[in-house]
């Protein structure tokens, strides 16, 4: 009982990670191509000034949890996915000090320098993420010691590429409609119209998943023997149609919030038909770490459950306010403040 | 080389980088905080410049310290998971505590405090970098609760082929932990007061806005004494605490290598471990050894040649490190009296604050030593008496670790290059008008 709360709790960490983080990855990607000019690159760096490093701690938080509650799923995660995981960590830290030192130094080479490592820094974590956890949905090679018989390139096949890309896309439009409600004016206009050019491509890439998921992995399974299951796909479609709906009546609040929804849903997807699996082994499927064999013990389980059940609740509720009070748009006059980025 | 070693080196470099920037982080925030504090109770506006100035400073530090945090939860999981399969149960739900507790409030208060000056009031304001300061404090209790668990485990039953947590109390009161927590932290804010001083007296000498550096550096001095007389207490008592609990540390710790008893402590020693013996022995102080490990003269301190051969950490590295690092320890006690004593008229010591520039670095190198003790004197044990490191590591292949420990050499170094570079940058630059 307790493995499946936590198993739940599990894919919402991530879930909640994927749609916050996604919108500073995603616009982060698209820094050269949304702005014109110096002042428009600082209003995109301020748009997500406030909120990104607390977007990341949900990152943190979603492997502290895994390291916490399946310790052997991050165990073999970690030391199989070795060479993936390292370099999102290098994009991650390239990504981060971006912020902070972009704007010390008054000089156009040395920031389009940082301009360069924001788009890497940003767009890696995106299509590796998608990756890994396509490649998690179709099966890992686990042997039955948990040891990972493969390498990075083991990863990057056909379905884990098109999960890469499917990160990606998700996450383009995410930051691109991040960026028109946090801005105004041609910024705004070009913000929104790349979303509205995104959708398209993002939908076809979402269908063409879908069908590929069908055929390369065993998800579907799950759904099949609980038909209410189709509900988290259904809302998710319902959201990405809506976040359309939304573009196309530039209502960009509101095509943010229904794009979350379709990252949070599309996150839900994958983790329900993974249960009760956490791993599953490509190799055989009684090598596979599960929520029975890879959980921790009860005692540790229920002192995370009163840890989370108390403190997530906290942590949004701050981050709710922070979002709200900060999140009016940015503007070239709030380019003057001497702290902004 | 092999996987354990590679992978050794890689943990090193990651953990000393890392910790280049959270001793300032822990004690800069709070010294911030005091100085905005300061601002609000007083209206002084040199105060809240000094807010500002040391916390655009604290960013800068803060930035780099923040993401090599990262690199260390990873490790754990890439190259050390037999050690997290092991005792996930317990050193893991320490990190994501620490995480769900303090991280996010860290993260999320950093933002906010950076983009409100001019948003609420100076009150509220205050209260921002206050929850910064508070929740990378309680960061570091955690960090140190998982540290400390490694260095004394308890609290745990060994089930199903790990250690699964029997009683999560015993885990969190861990003294070990407890001592470890204070003794970093003390060192920390002796860190940051010492930046601090040193950065003030770079501008003092120049008589380069006398009044605002002085009002800094008074701050700052009190706290650096405070914590470097506190550090040689608690120190002293995180010593006798080792010996209990990690008596082969102790004794590589001194170079002490037969058990004996009213064992005393020699002022000049030089180890030579090849032949379990040390080279140069001078100086004694009757009884001290004893007296420090274990409260009593007469205490018995077991020697090294008491412990199997596969069983003693490294003694050159810890002896060393512990001997500078205590050097240094007292050295700070000095050099912040001297300070404090001199504080009204600080802007005529030239002599004094040239000291307090050079004295810069050398907390730094103060923490390093200390970790060094701590980590390479727990050798050959990961988790001290219950996993051996070399049980701990991951199956890899040579090249991957190998080519992550040369990423990261290249890479941290670019970094730390810049970010010391900035950081001197604009502690020179001085604070805006």
């Amino acid at each position: 009982m307790l493995e499946t709360i936590w198993f739940i709790l599990w894919g919402v960490l991530w879930a909640v990670y994927f749609m916050l983080d996604g919108f500073d990855l995603g616009l982060g990607t698209l820094l050269p191509v949304l702005s014109k000019n110096e002042s428009e690159r600082r209003i995109i760096y301020n748009s997500m000034g406030p909120f990104w490093d607390g977007n990341e701690v949900w990152l943190i938080t979603a492997g502290g949890a895994t390291f916490a509650a399946f310790p052997t799923a991050y165990a073999v995660m970690f030391n199989g996915l070795y060479s993936a995981l390292l370099l999102l960590l290098f994009a991650l830290i390239i990504r981060g000090v971006c912020f902070e030192f972009r704007n010390k130094v008054d000089s156009p080479g040395w920031r389009s320098v940082w301009d360069a490592a924001m788009v890497i820094g940003s767009f890696l974590p995106a299509l590796l993420l998608g990756v890994a956890f396509a490649n998690i949905f179709e099966g890992l090679p686990i042997d039955q010691n948990g040891v990972f018989q493969g390498g990075l390139l083991t990863l990057l096949n056909p379905y884990g590429l098109a999960g890469g890309v499917l990160f990606v896309l998700l996450f383009l439009v995410h930051g691109s409609l991040w960026l028109a409600v946090k801005s105004e004016g041609a910024l705004q206009d070009r913000a929104g119209a790349m979303a509205k050019k995104l959708w398209p491509v993002l939908l076809v890439v979402a269908v063409l998943f879908l069908g590929f998921t069908l055929v390369a992995t065993d998800l579907f399974h799950n759904y099949f023997k609980t038909p209410v299951l189709w509900l988290i796909p259904l809302i998710a479609v319902l959201a990405l149609i809506g976040t359309f709906v939304f573009i196309r009546q530039a209502a960009w609040g509101k095509a943010w919030i229904s794009s979350a929804l379709t990252i949070v849903f599309v996150t839900f997807f994958g983790v329900a038909g993974l249960f009760p699996r956490l791993l599953p082994s490509s190799l055989n499927s009684d090598y596979s770490v599960t929520i029975q064999n890879g959980a921790a013990s009860q005692l540790t389980l229920k002192i995370m459950l009163v840890v989370a059940l108390v403190m997530v609740p906290v942590v949004i509720a701050y981050q709710t306010w922070v979002y709200l009070f900060l999140g009016g748009k940015v503007t070239e006059k709030d380019l003057a403040y001497e702290e902004a980025y | 080389m092999d996987v354990l070693m590679l992978s050794r080196l890689q943990f090193a470099v990651a953990t000393m980088f890392h910790f280049l920037f959270v001793p300032l982080t822990l004690g800069l925030s709070i010294l911030t905080a005091i100085y905005e504090t300061m601002y609000v109770k007083t209206g002084d506006e040199d105060y809240r410049r000094a807010a500002k100035f040391w916390g655009k400073l604290f960013l800068i530090n803060f930035a780099l310290g923040v993401v090599t945090g990262i690199t260390l939860e990873f490790q754990f999981g890439t190259n050390w998971s037999r050690y997290s399969k092991y005792v996930g149960d317990i050193f893991g739900s320490l990190l994501a505590i620490e995480a769900t507790l303090a991280f996010y409030l860290e993260s999320t208060f950093i933002g906010v405090w950076l983009f409100t000056w001019n948003k609420v009031k100076p009150k509220t304001h205050a209260l921002f970098i206050w929850l910064v300061a508070i929740a990378s404090n309680i960061s570091a209790l955690w960090i140190l609760i998982a540290n400390g668990w490694m260095q004394n485990p308890v609290g745990y039953t060994l089930r199903n082929g790990r250690a699964e947590l029997a009683d999560f109390w015993a885990v969190i009161t861990n003294p070990f932990a407890v001592l470890e927590f204070l003794h970093t932290v003390s060192g920390a804010y002796i860190l940051a007061g010492f930046f601090v001083m040193g950065v003030c007296a770079y501008h003092l000498l120049r008589k380069n806005e006398v009044q605002f550096f002085k009002k800094s550096f008074n701050v700052a001095v009190t706290f650096a004494l405070i914590f470097a007389l506190f550090e040689a207490f608690n120190g002293h008592l995180h010593g006798a605490e080792v010996a209990k609990t990690q008596p082969a540390k102790l004794a590589a710790m001194e170079s002490h290598w037969e058990t004996a008893s009213n064992v005393p402590m020699y002022l000049l020693q030089i180890p030579d471990p090849a032949n379990e013996r040390n080279s140069v022995q001078a100086i004694p102080i009757p009884g001290m050894l004893s007296i420090l490990a274990h409260h009593d003269s007469s205490a018995t301190v077991k020697g090294l040649k008491d412990f199997p051969i596969s069983e003693r950490p490294p003694v050159m590295t810890t002896f060393w490190s512990f001997r500078l690092m205590v050097g240094l320890g007292f050295l700070f006690i000095l050099i912040a009296g001297l300070g404090w004593l001199k504080r009204r008229e600080i802007e005529n010591q030239s002599g004094l604050l040239k000291l307090f520039i050079y004295a810069i670095p050398l907390p730094y190198l103060a923490s390093e030593l200390g970790w060094a003790v701590a980590e390479v004197g727990r050798q050959p044990w990961i988790v001290y008496g219950l996993m051996k490191t070399a049980d701990a590591v991951s199956i890899l292949d040579v090249s991957q670790v190998a080519t992550s420990l040369a990423a990261f050499v290249v890479f941290y170094s670019m970094l730390g290059i810049i970010d010391f570079y900035l950081l001197a940058k604009y502690a020179r630059k001085g604070p805006v008008h």
